[in-house]
């Protein structure tokens, strides 16, 4: 594998066409290949059709894609996108691979890089080329307590990188590219097999897209509190989350969670309440383009990152900060 | 036949630590010296995942796998305390080198051919200090073995593994052959606290110790995936406006006002 050449961007699909985050890989490809003269952005799409994808990702800067269509791939397996990638891979001999931290990717990543007897760069914030030709990977590290950079010293290097960390750059149409279609006996690959999925409907907005979050956390003492927050986030036309503490302790679902190992929620406006601001629930939520934090604890952490804050009772505070909204918002 | 289980661990400092504790020094994190470390959490629920797997099968062997430097025993015995039958420590300083998961791997994965007929190894599903979340995967690929992550309920049935796994929106069940490793997270529930015979029964338990040269690991040889660059503090880019009443009720009000000049609600 010495001596590879090119980035290969694993791909991952949504709605039939590249994820956005596949999107950002190739951005951060493209950006990539200028300290890497003469060398290619190669990506690997799987799924049930990737005709349209392809040309979507050709757009976007890939000159090469590899394809696999199978009708298996439309929910996939991530031993069957690891045995793809693989052998694209295989294909292309790249440099450099990179994917992004999303579920899917949670599972695909490590395993490709330990199958390419290397280790993965996890949840890279951002990626650069050093002198010697090496991938440069930045990310936060003991829970965004320090920032660490590291460099790939491994013959090829495989990076995820944190969503939306990246601009997805502009497609252009007049790029032009080829499609290779491979073929991978999926079946063979997949060990763990599933049996149901189970989905707990919620109603109203959902966290990830919602463009107001209120959030709970251990300061608010019990479940009942989180009836004052749904009023709030529906008065907001918002979303619940909370904390892992609040899902741990059973008052909430742990589909509420906010957090490192939870739900990464990116509104205009962030309202945390009882929320102490540990930096594990602050890698879900620091993207918020407003975070207003309300607690009793003048030292919280969470005051670091707030761009608004009270300190005080949220019993109190809350119920005047309602009846406030309530007259301003008619 | 007896179901021989293996508990990955790792310590960890302790991710409560307050952020003003938390120093870098020539690239590496520092705490004060009173700050103890503690079993990784997620770690400690993948123990709980042992246990309740042990009282399901009645004729079970649960044995920690922790590999590092530096130990504090009465930490490291923690999970013995829990509940579990004994402890190894692959105690070298070639694994001081925290960032470059292929050793542990390789040490991880060495460990477990050496115990023998190893059915299912648990681990948390990421450490607090790196959450690379990839350790218990690279042991998988280098064991050939399947994995299962994220799970909040696991079940052995035969010779075959059943994981209730987490997903954003509820949860989907998958299945395996074993041996398989198993990655376990903060929703399969509260570990349990050692009780006082436990606490008894752990004190009178001597670790076995392993050296890399014991696992027959040559670390030297190993190429490593990683090198660090640098280690530093992020910066904070927000100033925070702190919003003051007579009293709460008036903050509460005034914070709405405040919201509602700057056009964000």
């Amino acid at each position: 594998m010495a001596n590879g050449s090119g980035i290969l961007v694993i791909g991952e699909m949504a709605d039939g066409q590249p994820a956005s985050t596949t999107l950002e890989a190739l951005a951060a490809g493209l950006t990539l290949l200028g300290s890497l003269p003469g060398e290619a952005l190669l990506v690997v799409l799987a799924a049930e059709s990737t005709a349209s994808a392809a040309q979507t990702a050709i757009a976007h800067g890939a000159s090469t894609v590899y394809t696999i269509n199978d009708a298996s791939l439309g929910d996939p397996a991530p031993e069957a996108i690891v045995a793809a990638a693989e052998e694209a891979v295989r294909q292309a001999s790249p440099r450099i691979v990179l994917g992004g931290k999303t579920l899917l990717g949670r599972d695909v990543m490590p395993r490709l890089a330990f199958r390419l007897r290397t280790a993965l760069a996890q949840d890279c914030t951002s990626v650069a080329i050093d002198d010697a030709k090496r991938l440069l990977a930045t990310r936060p590290t003991y829970g965004g307590n320090a920032i660490a950079t590291i460099v790939c010293t491994s013959d090829i290097a495989v990076a995820a990188l944190r969503p939306k960390s990246i601009d997805a750059g502009e497609p252009d149409a007049a790029r032009t590219g080829n499609v290779v279609p491979l073929t991978v006996d999926l079946a063979a690959a997949v060990r763990v097999r599933p049996i149901e999925r189970v989905e707990q409907t919620s109603e109203g907005v959902r966290l990830e897209d919602a463009r107001v979050v209120v959030s709970g956390g251990r300061g608010l003492g019990g479940p009942e509190a989180f009836d004052q927050l749904d009023e709030l986030a529906k008065l907001l036309g918002g979303a619940v989350g909370a904390s892992r503490a609040a899902c741990d302790a059973g008052w909430v679902p742990s589909s509420y969670q906010v957090g490192l190992t939870g739900k990464t929620v990116t509104p205009e406006l962030y309202i945390a309440i009882g929320i102490s601001g540990a930096s594990q629930h602050m890698a879900g939520c620091s993207n918020a383009r407003n975070i207003v934090a309300i607690n009793k604890d003048a030292g919280a952490n969470i005051f670091k990152d707030a761009r608004f804050g009270v300190t005080g009772d949220w019993q109190k505070v809350l119920p005047a900060f309602m009846e406030q909204l309530h007259e301003l918002l008619g | 036949m007896t179901l021989k289980i293996v508990v990955t661990a790792k310590q960890v400092i302790d991710p409560e630590t307050p952020m003003s504790a938390f120093g870098i020094e020539a690239n590496a994190v520092r705490v004060p010296a009173n700050q103890a470390p503690v079993i990784n959490g997620f770690d400690e629920q993948a123990i709980e995942a042992a246990l309740l797997l042990k009282e399901a099968s009645g004729d079970a062997h649960i044995t920690i796998v922790t590999v590092g430097s530096g130990f504090a025993l009465d930490v490291i015995k923690k999970p013995l305390a829990m509940g579990a039958d004994d402890l190894i420590l692959v105690d070298d300083p070639a694994f001081d080198n925290a960032i470059d998961p292929t050793i542990t791997v390789a040490a991880l994965a060495a460990v477990i051919r050496k115990i023998g007929d190893v059915n299912i190894v648990l681990a948390g599903r990421q450490a607090s200090d790196w959450d690379n979340a990839q350790v218990p995967i690279g042991v998988a690929e280098t064991l050939g073995w399947p994995v299962a992550t994220v799970a909040k309920k696991v079940d052995i049935n035969g010779n075959t593994v059943r994981v209730e796994r987490v997903l954003p929106d509820g949860h989907e069940v998958v299945e395996a052959d074993l041996p398989a490793v198993v990655t376990v997270s903060n929703e399969l529930g509260t570990p349990r606290y050692p009780n006082m015979r436990g606490i008894m029964a752990a004190r009178r338990v001597q670790p076995t110790t392993w050296t890399a040269a014991d696992l027959g690991l040559d670390i030297a040889a190993t190429q490593p995936a990683f090198e660090l660059v640098s280690l530093t503090k992020p910066e904070s880019s927000v100033q925070v406006e702190m919003i003051e009443g007579a009293d709460d009720e008036e903050a509460g009000r005034k914070l709405a006002q405040r919201l509602r000049d700057e056009r964000i609600i």
